[in-house]
């Protein structure tokens, strides 16, 4: 590093024109860049693209995993079967409503938790975080057996706790209906990661300058107006981002259903029907159109969000 | 600078280098005796001991270690199916249940059986097991201890109702009795493969099969659903179902929530395995359960579907297979020969509530005084029915899941044609599951 070049002028005015003469400044940054984020790079392909591109090849066949001697291309046919089965679409529906359900209650939940956080006192705030932080500590599996020998009819205590409202009695079978056992499967969700959306909207909230606030005060707004006014629009882009990242989140649901219901009573979700096809079934071809589906119906979710709602993800970075 | 940072690199390749030495003589250089591994089902400790004993009569020339599979039958043959398809060597014994079998030996991941061993291995043995462990007219696996479930009864219960249990019950007097006594029948309405193992049962009694030929190609397959023997099954499923004679989570009872309502005394009548009997005696030692309730326990022949047609009870248990890619094959028949001698299978059986497949262990004394039913169990063993033996069994199995769940549902000449018409879908592809 001997050169001498002004280095933010000479860089500025080359670039654009002229590529190859980049400064060996810039070029030693990107190569640095490079080497950071490379390894990642890396591993990221080994691990996401490299499944992703063996699920679309083995979709295209009829593939047995017990019978790999008559394994057949069949093009398109998997996903023909698994787009004209009602099942499919059932289970689409079923993970719909899951997501819009938990990512709904969860977004205001989640709001008001990070209010409490943030507003809390200096001497309580890191007792009351971890305190709100611990059910998304725990793993979804653990949760889903802890929600189900809660609301069980031989082991649960729900039933006698709550005895006294309608409708709830020693006799309750939470997981012999579709409703109910789906309000136990979403409850179970919500408890586990409204933490991690109240923690996004925690890092939004801290994002919204004080001045903007005082001046809002000074005006005479309320405390309504100004978290309408003020707070609300000034982190929007927290707010989209948290949304984003549990719907694509929501939208994999599985734990909690093969724990609890094992797809019983309709409940089946998008990712257990590609794991009963797949690990199940052992038919290679069928489970991998149903996954490619799903990470089809992810993508488009990202999609969506990011072109519908306009998020900008380096935004709610504070990089702008 | 630059000195140090070569030191660090030339130490790092000695570390990577002594790491797949390491690696590599863990793989060669195995001192002692081959370690046989047997992977078996969750169990009360009987396979393992059972495991150090056969360790010691092998004399030196192997040792078997146990590695335990997941608790559920279809997921201990999820997590084989997929270790064999990758030709995992490290799999030498296998506790298998029986309707997974078929599906294993047609898959060429079973080791073929040497035919001393078979001869050996299948005298005075039950014959509904033996007919398990085969697959293609050859002996696949072999027997080691054998299931069948009971009726089980509250001899009060039963004798307030007026039920002569001295003679073979059907559905509908259980019924009728629970309904005028009060208390429940439990059996297993979950989704699950228990719940196939009552509707087998069923059908089976009735005098049906779910498979009327079994065939290669999934397609030929001829089922036996569409039948009145079937129709008569799913009637008797409807009844008990929706008699009121059944606990409020019944679509979602297993065994085990059945044996709990039994011991409560919220059930006087039910059919399950007989691990319900050591599960009470330990419950008395334990001082969880009151003698007088273990003293009120009966027993008897699984409930008739038309009455002076014997039934069919479900056939259950574990069989021992040999991985095709183990490197010990010759060793592994030979420990199997150890594993299911019958002192073993008597031990098992004693210490573990799981009956044995030889019938010469069912007049052991020691085996009588622990199970007094065991002369019941013998002779349900022998009228057992197995359930559709087919390499597809997981698809048929899932399908009638699908169809039959919730039990309170069904719905005679309806629920068969449609579990008939998924099932023929899903196995010519043409459907999920």
């Amino acid at each position: 590093m001997t050169t001498t070049v002004p280095p933010s002028v000479g860089a500025a005015a080359d670039t654009p024109a002229t590529p190859p003469g980049l400064s060996d400044r810039v070029r030693a940054e990107r190569r640095l860049g490079w080497m950071l984020a490379g390894p990642a790079f890396a591993v990221m392909l080994l691990v996401t693209a490299y499944p992703i591109v063996q699920a679309v090849y083995d979709s295209l066949f009829s593939y047995r995993l017990t019978d790999p001697g008559n394994s057949s291309f069949v093009g398109l046919e998997n996903y023909w079967v698994v787009l004209t089965d009602a099942l499919w679409w059932q289970s689409f529906g079923v993970t719909a409503l899951i997501t819009v359900i938990t990512v709904a209650v969860e977004l205001v939940l989640g709001f008001a938790l990070a209010l409490v956080m943030l507003k809390a006192l200096k001497g309580l705030r890191p007792i009351l975080r971890a305190a709100i932080l611990l059910p998304y500590a725990i793993i979804t599996v653990v949760s889903a057996f802890a929600w189900q020998f809660a609301f069980d009819l031989t082991s649960g205590f729900v039933n006698s706790w709550f005895a006294w409202v309608p409708g709830i009695s020693a006799d309750t079978d939470w997981f012999g209906g579709f409703g109910s056992s789906l309000l136990v499967i979403c409850l179970a969700e919500i408890w586990k990661t409204t933490p991690f959306i109240s923690l996004l909207l925690l890092a939004g909230l801290a994002q919204v300058p004080d001045v903007l606030q005082e001046a809002a005060q000074v005006d005479g707004a309320t405390w309504w107006q100004r978290m309408w006014k003020v707070t609300i629009p000034n982190m929007k882009a927290a707010i989209m981002v948290a949304l984003l990242f549990r719907t694509l989140d929501a939208f994999r649901v599985f734990d909690s259903v093969f724990i609890m219901t094992a797809g019983a009573n309709g409940t089946e979700t998008v990712s257990f029907l590609a794991y009963r096809q797949t690990i199940a079934r052992l038919e290679i071809g069928l489970g991998s159109a149903v996954s490619v589906l799903l990470f089809l119906s992810v993508v488009l979710i990202a999609f969506g969000f990011i072109k519908g709602f306009k998020v900008d993800l380096s935004q709610a970075r504070g990089e702008k | 600078m630059g000195h140090q940072r070569r030191r660090h690199r030339v130490s790092a390749i000695g570390m990577v280098v002594a790491a797949v030495t390491a690696l590599a003589g863990c793989g060669q250089g195995e001192a002692g005796p081959p370690n046989l591994v047997w992977y078996t089902n969750p169990d009360s400790g009987g396979q393992e001991e059972i495991a150090a004993r056969c360790t010691e009569a092998a004399g030196g020339r192997y040792t078997i270690s146990i590695s335990v599979l997941p608790r559920e039958a279809s997921e201990q043959r999820q997590q084989l199916v997929r270790r064999l398809a990758a030709n995992d060597s490290s799999i030498d014994l296998m506790s298998l249940d029986p309707p997974y079998i078929p599906e294993l030996a047609q898959a060429g991941f079973l080791a073929p059986v040497p035919p001393d061993v078979a001869q050996r291995t299948t005298e005075g043995v039950v014959q509904s097991a033996v007919e398990g462990a085969t697959w293609d007219d050859q002996l696949v696996t072999i027997p080691f201890w054998a299931n069948t479930q009971l009726l089980w009864y509250k001899k009060s219960v039963a004798q307030a109702a007026g039920l002569d249990m001295s003679r073979p019950v059907t559905w509908d007097q259980l019924v009728e009795a629970a309904t005028s006594q009060d208390t429940q029948i439990a059996a297993q309405g979950r989704r699950a493969e228990s719940l196939v193992v009552w509707l087998n049962a069923l059908i089976e009694s009735a005098g049906g099969a779910v498979i009327a030929q079994t065939a290669d190609r999934p397609e030929d397959i001829q089922l036996g659903l569409e039948s009145p023997e079937s129709q008569r099954a799913t009637e008797v499923m409807r009844e008990v179902a929706t008699s009121g004679a059944v606990g409020p989570a019944f679509t979602t009872a297993g065994e085990d929530e059945g044996a709990s309502s039994f011991e409560s005394g919220a059930a006087a009548f039910m059919v399950n395995w007989p691990f319900v009997w050591p599960r009470a005696t330990s419950g008395v030692e334990g001082g969880t359960l009151d003698q007088a309730v273990v003293d009120d326990y009966g027993w008897a022949l699984y409930p008739q579907v038309d009455e002076g047609r014997p039934s069919a009870p479900p056939y259950g248990g574990i069989n021992i297979g040999v991985g095709a890619f183990s490197n010990h094959t010759d060793l592994a028949y030979n420990a199997i020969e150890c594993i299911t001698s019958e002192e073993n299978q008597a031990y098992y059986f004693t210490t573990n509530g799981n009956p044995a497949s030889r019938l010469a262990v069912y007049e052991d004394p020691a085996v009588i005084e622990a199970f007094p039913m065991a002369p019941v169990i013998a002779q349900s063993l022998e009228q057992a029915a197995p359930r559709p033996q087919t390499p597809y069994y997981s698809e048929v199995s899932g399908s009638l899941q699908r169809i039959y769940h919730p039990p309170t549902a069904v719905a005679p000449g309806t629920t068969e044609p449609a579990a008939a018409e998924l099932i023929r879908a899903v196995l010519s592809g043409e459907e999920l599951l």
